[in-house]
């Protein structure tokens, strides 16, 4: 069957299951959007106001649904434009596929109008690029590209295609099965059976999740793991709900903002087993005393992540869900009273310290959105402040559900990946909690959410800060607060009036848990804007390269 | 888990690589090394009598066991890559070329033309007042011949690389 190179994109595009695409076109990508005009029925496109929102669109929308988000842009500005959103998914490893278009092959390397290098930009931000300029090669990379998204540890790759290439006459060959996956890595009997050896003889063994854990669909076995051991559970922010808030061997998070219990309990564990985790500066903030008494024993699907930051006794290459399965019968049934009851002292000392004089806590807002909303509600963040109380307070309960870009640590990420979550997960609640300075960087997106008919409800606690680094100027700089009080006379409530968005503002708890019921009811996005005190800190907090000896609780 | 084995007493490491002939592939790999701030002492690339594949040999001043497993499991990632392995420098044959060209008159001429024999190496070009000396050799032998060749006027200098092979058939 011939075809051009635009309805090969769109013909791949379906064969892969994928049914929307965000994006925004420009002239290099006019033959590809073209097509897709003819494709509309089969392909929905969601038009960004901006390529960086449409590629935290893509995003959110695989950290939700689970599968490969795509994202289109044009050469040059359009390409570049993704480049945040490309590498926020890289640290997070979320699959992704961007297809970006370039200039004419006569054009290649002339500095032509709208022409950038952009397999060069993304080389270390993609797990793999492809450049095509030969329609003959563009169905193989297509493939490939959602393959390679796919496969082993998830992450994104990025396909440029030549604007003579998108409307090349090639012959199409259909594949209707998609490339099969490569076999995960699997643990060898013999380091099963030494971790469990280890386990059973552990007397204060903490289990330490990572994104890993959800990504490998290993929730289930995480739990009898769990249950079996009488084993307390602590995780890093990319794996939180993987375990109930609730749940009585539940630690909470690990970190520099972790709570209490779980930075004590890993400090004082003599065996910490990692699963898909990879030891991060904001977990192991000393990378020399972390879990200092524990025997190490670490299970990562990816070799390079193993002793990377934190040397480990017991490294183990395997997919975790398939290392839990043949762990699981060799665990012992034991009950581990002394060490569980140790942990629930240091649980009900956890206390977190609010700012007095303040008429509304980031934590009251918080928990009050968790009891408004239903249990398979979607929570996405920006970043800073709001983002760790959003970490340590929404009452987590499920995987997929705590959208927030953990690894880059990405302002502005919050209302892209909302809006590609909500367009994932039409029949799910979406919150998007953010700060007034995160807001301010993507707001822009308020039109997409408005075009799109997207309930996302907008939580922003305005304290009229950049409060993450205000509260670093105030704990190690003296108050020297420089560029982050800027002074700004945004009202929010009228810029949402501006888009056509609902727009509320709320001082105490009570007007918020009344804009957030009337906001319940919108058919179309809200935003409340909630004024908070810029003295409030995130606590717990570890400083850069200390332990748990040095923790700061208020 | 890839073991690694590292000769600590060995001046360096060399790095087998296996790749794919693709544009781009020397920069997917220097890419890597400069942004996970890995050594390179010197890399070398080229075509093997396979179609489609190249072999990288970068040599590396790292030492440490896991920065040199870092290097092999991150490059290993990368799409491009077939086969990743550090050289065993003893079971190896591993060479390098140098060429160098130096300003001489009659009588430096003579006195150099015996350092060359002694190396081995091939004056390749003569003019009235230079000479170009070709050798191939292990790195020290280059070293040491440039130390004995340090007091003439030496207009440029090239080296290779390294490039290097395991002795006998493995498996």
């Amino acid at each position: 069957m011939k075809m051009t190179g635009s309805q090969v994109i769109m013909e791949i595009l379906l064969e892969q299951g994928v049914d929307t695409v965000f994006g925004y076109p420009g002239g290099a990508a006019l033959n590809i959007y073209d097509t897709l005009y003819s494709y509309q029925n089969r392909i929905r496109h969601v038009l960004t106001a901006h390529e960086q929102g449409a590629a935290h669109a893509a995003d959110g929308y695989a950290r939700a649904t689970g599968k490969t988000g795509v994202v289109f842009a044009t050469s040059g500005p359009g390409a570049t434009n993704l480049v945040t959103g490309i590498a926020t998914a890289f640290m997070d490893s979320i699959p992704m596929v961007a297809i970006t278009s370039n200039v004419a092959n006569s054009l290649i390397g002339r500095d032509a109008f709208q022409e950038v290098y952009i397999t060069g930009i993304t080389m270390p931000i993609t797990k793999h690029n492809f450049f095509v300029n030969r329609v003959e090669d563009l169905a193989h990379a297509m493939r490939e590209a959602f393959r390679i998204a796919q496969t082993g540890r998830k992450g994104p790759v990025l396909v440029d295609v030549t604007k003579d290439v998108t409307a090349a006459m090639v012959a199409f060959e259909p594949c209707p099965t998609p490339s099969s996956n490569v076999a995960l890595p699997k643990a060898e009997r013999e380091e099963v059976e030494k971790a469990a050896a280890y386990l059973n003889q552990a007397k204060r063994p903490v289990i330490y999740c990572g994104g890993g854990v959800a990504a490998s669909d290993a929730v289930q076995e995480l739990h009898r793991l769990m249950e079996k051991g009488d084993i307390p559970v602590t995780y890093t922010m990319m794996a939180a709900g993987i375990i109930g808030y609730q749940e009585e061997r539940a630690l909470g998070m690990i970190g520099m903002h972790g709570s209490v219990a779980a930075n004590k309990a890993v400090d004082q564990a003599d065996l910490v087993l990692a699963l898909g985790t990879r030891f991060s500066d904001r977990v192991a903030l000393n990378m020399e005393k972390f879990a200092k008494d524990a025997v190490k024993i670490q299970v990562d699907i990816d070799e390079s992540e193993i002793n990377k930051n934190v040397i480990v006794e017991l490294s183990i290459l395997s997919d975790v869900k398939y290392f839990l399965e043949q762990l699981l019968p060799l665990v012992e049934d034991q009950k581990r009273s002394g060490w569980l009851e140790q942990i629930a002292q240091w649980k009900a000392q956890s206390v977190m310290v609010q700012c007095p004089q303040a008429k509304m806590h980031p934590r009251e807002i918080i928990e009050s959105v968790c009891d408004m909303t239903d249990k398979e509600t979607i929570y996405v963040t920006d970043v800073g402040q709001h983002q760790m109380w959003a970490a340590q307070f929404i009452k987590h309960r499920n995987t997929k559900a705590f959208l927030t870009s953990g690894g880059l640590g990405t302002m502005g990420f919050g209302y892209g990946a909302a809006i590609g979550a909500q367009v994932g997960c039409p029949d799910k609640r979406v919150i998007h909690f953010t700060g007034d300075a995160s807001f301010h960087m993507n707001l822009n997106e308020g039109c997409t959410a408005v075009s799109e008919g997207l309930p996302i409800i907008t939580v922003i606690m305005n304290n009229h800060v950049l409060g993450m680094v205000y509260q670093w100027q105030s704990s190690f700089y003296e108050r020297r607060y420089c560029a982050t009080t800027p002074n700004r006379k945004t009202d929010f409530v009228k810029v949402a009036e501006g888009f056509g968005v609902k727009g509320f503002r709320a001082e105490t708890p009570q007007a918020f848990r009344d804009a957030f019921a009337q906001a319940l009811k919108e058919t179309g996005p809200v935003w409340i804007e909630c004024i908070i005190d810029q003295e409030e800190k995130v606590l717990p907090m570890i400083p850069n390269g200390g332990t748990v000896e040095d923790i700061i609780l208020n | 888990m890839t073991e690694i084995k590292v000769n600590k007493e060995a001046p360096r490491q060399v790095v087998r690589i296996l790749v794919d002939n693709q544009p781009n592939v020397l920069a997917r790999i220097s890419s890597l090394f400069g942004r996970r701030n890995f050594n390179i002492s010197t890399i070398t690339a080229s075509e093997t009598h396979v179609p489609g594949l190249t072999r990288i040999t970068v040599v590396t001043s790292e030492n440490d066991e896991h920065v040199l497993h870092q290097i092999i499991s991150q490059t290993e990632k990368l799409e491009v890559v077939r086969e990743i392995y550090l050289l065993d420098m003893k079971n190896s044959v591993y060479r390098e070329l140098l060429l160098v060209k130096i300003r001489t008159n009659a009588e430096q001429r003579t006195a150099l033309h015996e350092i060359v024999d002694i190396y081995r190496g091939k004056i390749i070009d003569l003019s009235q007042n230079s000479m170009i000396i070709e050798l191939t050799g292990s790195p020290e032998k280059l070293d040491g011949f440039m130390g004995m060749v340090a007091e003439y006027d030496i207009i440029e200098v090239c080296r290779t690389g390294i490039t290097g092979i395991e002795r006998g058939l493995s498996e």
